[in-house]
């Protein structure tokens, strides 16, 4: 097992390659590319959340001084179906529709015509002077109304995906369903029920960078796009089939990222930025606002789930049945599968159901959050279970350790779990100095917990020794969350060298294999499992060089601790061969050493976690303090493990925040009422204590050294554990989120 | 023979059936076999990933499957 390994780099916190680039302002994020002649693209938005456009008139915007080029959807081709993967992907159809409207627009702030300009004044005054005439429809944006027969459609051609397909059209687009055992039987046995409904609103990951690119494309039809991305690959992918060109005629280079959490894995603006830079034969820079960011990138779904869990006496649940309702925005997409996959994976439960709905509304089309669907589904389990806890007036902890899922246990989405660290979560948080304190005066303690899947995918990686046995490591996983030191670390400790002798850089389209998105918590599990495979690969060819130094067989070369020596028993007067000896030499032994890995990697391990905290609301004015809180998680071994701590602290922050005040507000035309971070609330360092973190490391044996995700998990708990914070807080059970200071007084007030 | 347990929204293409048992020394084998009894089942089957013995696989082709092997098709996951 890899967690009896003593390790050598693994495991050392060092400090982060990019970090002086950031502070001093040297790194280059997705807005700051110039380049000769570039000129400006700027999009025009709906004013409507649900309108039929008539007509749209650009010649009054071309016929302008500085004005290269107008588009719209007219100007693109059709594209039908095709996957796009990730949550909230939806079809390839959908994100042409969405990147650019075509007859409909489906949300306020639809993207309905795009300029190119000299400059961004003279864009914006070109968008002014484009006439759209729009037939106005009511729009539809209350989940639950959305799903009643009668509905305004917000597609009249979306019909619900069943086997058979249904008589009538509606905007339900998906329906998913998880069912095991006997409801009947198991709530017959319990000795008590609870039943709820709960609300989490539509939520934004809230990065802080905003999405920009710079599209520079020649008079050929090839060209380059700097963009700021989670999955550069990808983006080439979705913008050449959405534009009907050849991939290889595009080379995406990704940009630094200000954050990403899901909501750079689909296109927005490189379409239109390559199309722009066609039509006006210069490099074509695109930035969105704040603004924009909020009305037309995707955010996640806004939810309202229905449970119903039944106990015994000493806490075992018997059964468990629950509806839930997903807000996908304009198209199809919300990520109602994974959301009912994780709402009971935690726990060993013989009778469950649960029913999913993916629904359309008019409002923006839902993008990837940090595992999609978990936060939603399981604040409304995990409140359940902290009223249940109450009514049997016991240990939450206890409550949740009785029914912990464990090794073998058969998970609700079908397999027996590998070794996992739930219990081992649960028994830490119930030894932490933090839940031994006593819950400060006119406080309350929530306690919930988290799961994510966590997942593989491909990855490609290749690593080449330098002249003076340095090590560079090329690979295409853009760095959200530190990965290019984790890949330094897990390359150095594979090679038997210093972390310092190592330098990961992130290759774009055209100088490295390719790599799926970094997300689902993949990078350092599955592109570290591709530059540990090729860091093998450039050992195995420093064994067969220092054999033909020595004049040896290669397998009577060792290799220990970054040197070459001789095997046990092998009857040779040589001397050890260090990695820079070998590539100081290697233009005599065959050339350059360098070592590749592509793959598809699998057996990623679930990664689940307790969260608790003590918060105290103020009566008065409704505002909730976060006193402390503590997260634990089982992250297999942490490579790195301050970056570690750094995700299970911000998804915490995050969760807090979607917990506390985050919402999207609406009125009733469909308008976001809060489209910036003023009137969008998400915590600041003042709102939030210290947040304590504890990784449990139960290896994952899939991996060379352990390793499960860590990037997902950390935003699944926060949710119920302030909701149950707080109701223990105010002896009032609060089910729908934000809980907000408005909303925490009315509930107080009913 | 391996045991196939199919997910909920599998059950109208196999009349309700929710397991099989069924031969295959690997998993292109045993979607080949499946897709013989219930054709309709190919485009689900593309769209699934697989749990077999418990290891998740997004995209499964030729990984060994036992005679005692559990395999379970699931929604496909990613992650933000």
């Amino acid at each position: 097992m890899a967690e009896a390994i003593e390790y050598k780099q693994i495991g050392r916190s060092p400090v982060r390659p990019d970090g002086v680039d950031k502070v001093t302002g040297r790194a280059r994020f997705g807005a700051d590319l110039v380049l000769p002649n570039m000129i400006h693209g700027r999009v025009l938005r709906s004013p409507h959340a649900h309108a039929r456009i008539k007509h749209i008139d650009l010649s009054d915007a071309l016929a302008m001084d500085g004005v290269y080029a107008a588009i719209s959807g007219k100007d693109f081709i059709n594209v039908e179906g095709g996957e796009v993967g990730g949550e909230g992907g939806g079809t390839l159809g959908d994100v042409a529709k969405n990147v650019m409207a075509r007859d409909k627009v489906l949300y306020h702030g639809h993207a309905v015509a795009a300029v190119s300009a000299s400059t961004i004044a003279i864009a914006e005054a070109a968008l002014a002077a484009i006439k759209v005439e729009y037939e106005p429809l009511p729009p539809v944006l209350d989940v639950v109304a959305a799903m009643a027969e009668d509905s305004v459609l917000v597609d009249e051609n979306n019909y619900t995906k069943l086997p058979e397909k249904p008589d009538n059209a509606s905007n339900i687009a998906n329906v998913g369903k998880l069912v095991r055992g006997d409801l009947e039987e198991g709530f017959a046995a319990a000795d008590i029920v609870i039943e709820r409904e709960y609300k989490v609103p539509m939520a934004h990951q809230g990065y802080i960078e905003p999405h920009a690119c710079v599209a520079n494309m020649d008079e050929t039809g090839r060209g380059s796009v700097w963009c700021c991305t989670q999955g550069h690959f990808e983006f080439r992918a979705m913008t050449a089939k959405l534009l009907g060109k050849d991939m290889a005629d595009l080379k995406f280079i990704a940009s630094e990222i200000g954050g990403g959490f899901g909501g750079k894995t689909v296109v927005y603006l490189e379409p239109l930025a390559v199309m722009l830079s066609e039509k006006s034969n210069r490099p074509v820079k695109m930035t969105m606002s704040r603004e924009e960011v909020f009305r037309a990138t995707g955010p996640t779904s806004g939810t309202v789930a229905r449970v119903k869990v039944g106990l015994k006496n000493d806490g075992t649940i018997t059964a468990a049945d629950s509806w839930i309702a997903f807000e996908a925005g304009a198209f199809a997409g919300a990520p109602h599968m994974p959301g009912i996959m994780s709402m009971y994976a935690p726990y060993t439960i013989e009778n469950f159901a649960v029913e999913a709905f993916d629904v359309l509304v008019n409002k923006p089309k839902v993008a990837a959050y940090r595992a999609p669907g978990a936060p939603q589904t399981m604040h409304a389990f995990e409140c359940a279970l902290d009223e249940a806890a109450i009514a049997l007036d016991m240990d939450p902890l206890d409550l949740r350790l009785v029914n912990a899922a464990d090794e073998g246990t058969q998970a609700p989405y079908g397999p027996k779990f590998p070794p996992i660290g739930f219990k081992a979560c649960i028994e830490a948080a119930k030894k932490h100095p933090n839940y031994s304190a006593p819950v400060p005066e006119g406080a309350g303690r929530g306690v919930a917990a988290g799961f994510w899947f966590n997942v593989g995918m491909q990855s490609s990686a290749e690593v080449n020794v330098n002249e003076n046995g340095t090590v560079m490591v090329i690979e295409g996983s853009p760095d959200i969350g530190g990965s290019r030191a984790s890949m330094c670390l897990m390359a150095a400790e594979t090679l038997g060298i210093e972390y310092e002798q190592v330098r990961t850089q992130v290759g774009d389209t055209e100088s490295t294999g390719f790599c799926n998105v970094t997300g689902g918590s993949r990078t350092t599990f599955a592109t570290g499992m591709a530059v540990t495979q090729a860091c093998e690969d450039v050992i195995a060819e420093c064994k067969k060089r220092a054999s033909m130094t020595w004049g040896v067989d290669e397998d009577q070369v060792e290799w220990q601790d970054g040197v070459a020596i001789p095997a046990p028993g092998v009857n040779a007067d040589v001397k050890p061969l260090s990695l820079a000896e070998l590539a100081g030499n290697a233009a005599k032994t065959g050339g350059p050493i360098q070592g590749r890995a592509s793959l598809n990697a699998q057996g990623a391990g679930a990664s689940f976690s307790i969260n608790f905290a003590d918060v105290r609301v103020d009566r008065e004015t409704g505002k909730t303090d976060v006193l402390s809180y503590t997260a634990i998680q089982d992250a297999g071994k942490a490579i790195h493990p301050a970056y570690v701590e750094g995700q299970m602290q911000g998804g915490a922050a995050q969760g807090i925040g979607w917990a506390l005040n985050e919402e999207y507000i609406f009125d009733e035309q469909g308008v976001m009422e809060n489209a910036g971070f003023l009137d969008y609330r998400i915590p600041v360092a003042s709102d939030l204590p210290m947040i304590d973190t504890q990784i449990i490391e139960v290896a994952n044996p899939s991996h060379p050294y352990g390793v499960r995700g860590v990037g997902e998990t950390p935003i699944v708990a926060p949710l119920a554990t302030i909701a149950n914070a707080v109701s223990r807080s105010v002896g009032k059970r609060l089910c729908d989120l934000p809980l907000s200071p408005p909303n925490i007084l009315a509930e107080l007030d009913d | 023979m391996a045991k196939v347990v199919f997910p909920d929204s599998f059950l109208s293409f196999t009349g309700g059936e929710r397991e099989w048992h069924c031969p295959a020394e690997n998993y292109r084998d045993l979607v080949q076999a499946i897709v013989r009894r219930w054709p309709d089942l190919q485009e689900p089957l593309d769209k699934s990933a697989v749990a077999i013995d418990g290891n998740i696989y997004q995209d499964a082709f030729l990984e060994p499957i036992n005679p005692d092997s559990e395999v379970f098709f699931m929604s496909r996951i990613e992650g933000g």
